[in-house]
């Protein structure tokens, strides 16, 4: 049995750490809270965005020649798979899960004989990409100097993969991100950035009324696409920031728990092995005093 | 409403504004162009300009950079990138911006970063002429 002393220490060892992870989960639900405001604050954009586009799209329909950022490029060799993760750990399985959803989709890429190249925004998922594609990976973005994650930070973003799409790198962009539905739920999904995608159902219903263009559609589509890109990219990097701190949130929670009992259980120990200390002690004098 | 138009002012950050009023004049790519309640159906890129909304006394005036607008049965929707009320906008901070950027043109190695830098550039020089329009 681990002596006395050995086990003061774990027991202080390990109630500091329950400390740590304690004050971890209260920052991520103050965090949490925010970054969550912030995602439905971004919404009504992106939603109006989507009800616009879609009706141009539907009405540009059967049309040849629309914007490429629209129609594609009429091929889907080139994929692009930008995987977004966060840039701090210990927030449970949250980059784990999104690299691996990445993953499986890279994989079946590449057996299909796509040309695959990866760009990542956060370090987390960056390392762990590295270690089996490092061939492919062509860019990284790193957020770790912003807190409050606003639409510059995902403009310069989006402008690059435009960018590249209109250089001919890739032909079909697909975003991986965890999708945030409550704190304990998390879902990584992909999201197909380039070329847009759009529900069919999902258009406004126009009342019969025609709009006006001005300038004219394929001008106001042109303008519109790479915006469309943008917030799209913005509204998933606030989904996900708010499911990394969901998810820490969880994690902590889970790992001050276990502290907790692993507390108990070493206290326990402790007392039993002082007592036995103890007896040990009392035997000993006991039995000298009646040896004499 | 029909004598009321209802106008929503929306940036990707935020749900800046959502009200009923008299009239709102956009700054459309092709020219500025006043909406009232029951305009027929529109879709209009933006320029960097001043959104005013008049509603009974003074007109509100707000800073818009990129965007669009929509006119449906509604009322009005702006889409800005940036849109911000013109009294709290702070020309020092852009023209700060506007001289940084113009050594970023400078300093650029090759032309594609310079044609990312002028773009920027010329994106704080526009809201400037704006505003010093806007104050003279």
């Amino acid at each position: 049995m681990a002596n006395l002393k050995d086990l003061r220490n774990r027991i202080a060892s390990v109630t500091s750490t329950q400390k740590i992870t304690k004050a971890m989960k209260m920052v991520s639900a103050s965090k949490l809270k925010r970054a969550q405001d912030a995602a439905e604050q971004a919404r009504p954009y992106a939603e109006r965005m989507e009800n616009v586009l879609s009706s141009l799209a539907s009405s540009m329909k059967g049309q040849t020649g629309g914007p490429k950022l629209l129609a594609g490029t009429g091929s889907d060799q080139k994929q692009l798979v930008v995987v977004a993760t966060s840039e701090r750990g210990l927030c449970g399985g949250f980059n784990t899960n999104i690299v691996k959803a990445a993953k499986a989709k890279i994989n079946s890429l590449i057996k299909d004989g796509k040309d695959v190249t990866i760009i990542t925004i956060g370090k987390k998922g960056a390392g762990v990409l590295k270690r089996d594609y490092s061939d492919k990976m062509i860019e990284h973005f790193d957020l770790s100097h912003v807190k409050n994650l606003n639409f510059n930070d995902a403009a310069p973003i989006s402008a690059r993969l435009i960018e590249k799409f209109d250089g001919g790198d890739f032909d079909v962009c697909t975003l991986f991100f965890a999708k945030f539905i409550n704190v304990l739920t998390q879902v990584v999904t992909p999201l197909q950035l380039i070329p847009a995608s759009f529900d069919a159902d999902n258009s406004t219903d126009l009342g019969g009324a025609c709009y006006e263009y001005e300038p004219d559609e394929n001008e106001i589509l042109e303008d519109l696409l790479p915006r469309n890109v943008g917030v799209q990219l913005f509204r998933a990097l606030l989904e996900n920031a708010a499911s990394e701190q969901g998810s820490r949130m969880t994690a902590m929670d889970n790992a001050t728990r276990n502290a907790g009992d692993m507390i108990d259980s070493l206290r326990t120990t402790y007392n039993r092995s002082r007592q036995a200390v103890i007896t040990n002690e009392l035997i000993e004098i006991i039995s000298g005093a009646e040896a004499l | 409403m029909a004598d009321k138009l209802h106008f929503e002012l929306v940036s990707p950050a935020r749900l800046l504004k959502s009200a009923d009023v008299d009239m709102v004049v956009v700054p459309g790519t092709e020219g500025d162009f006043g909406v009232l309640p029951l305009h027929a159906p529109v879709v209009s890129t933006l320029r960097t300009g001043i959104v005013e909304v008049h509603d009974g006394g003074a007109a509100e005036k707000l800073l818009v950079v990129g965007g669009f607008a929509e006119v449906n049965a509604e009322g009005l929707t702006i889409l800005a990138e940036i849109a911000k009320p013109l009294s709290e906008v702070d020309k020092a901070a852009y023209e700060a911006e506007l001289k940084d950027l113009d050594e970023d043109v400078q300093d650029a190695k090759n032309d594609d970063e310079r044609a990312r830098a002028e773009k920027a550039r010329d994106k704080i020089a526009s809201i400037i002429e704006v505003l010093e329009r806007e104050a003279a």
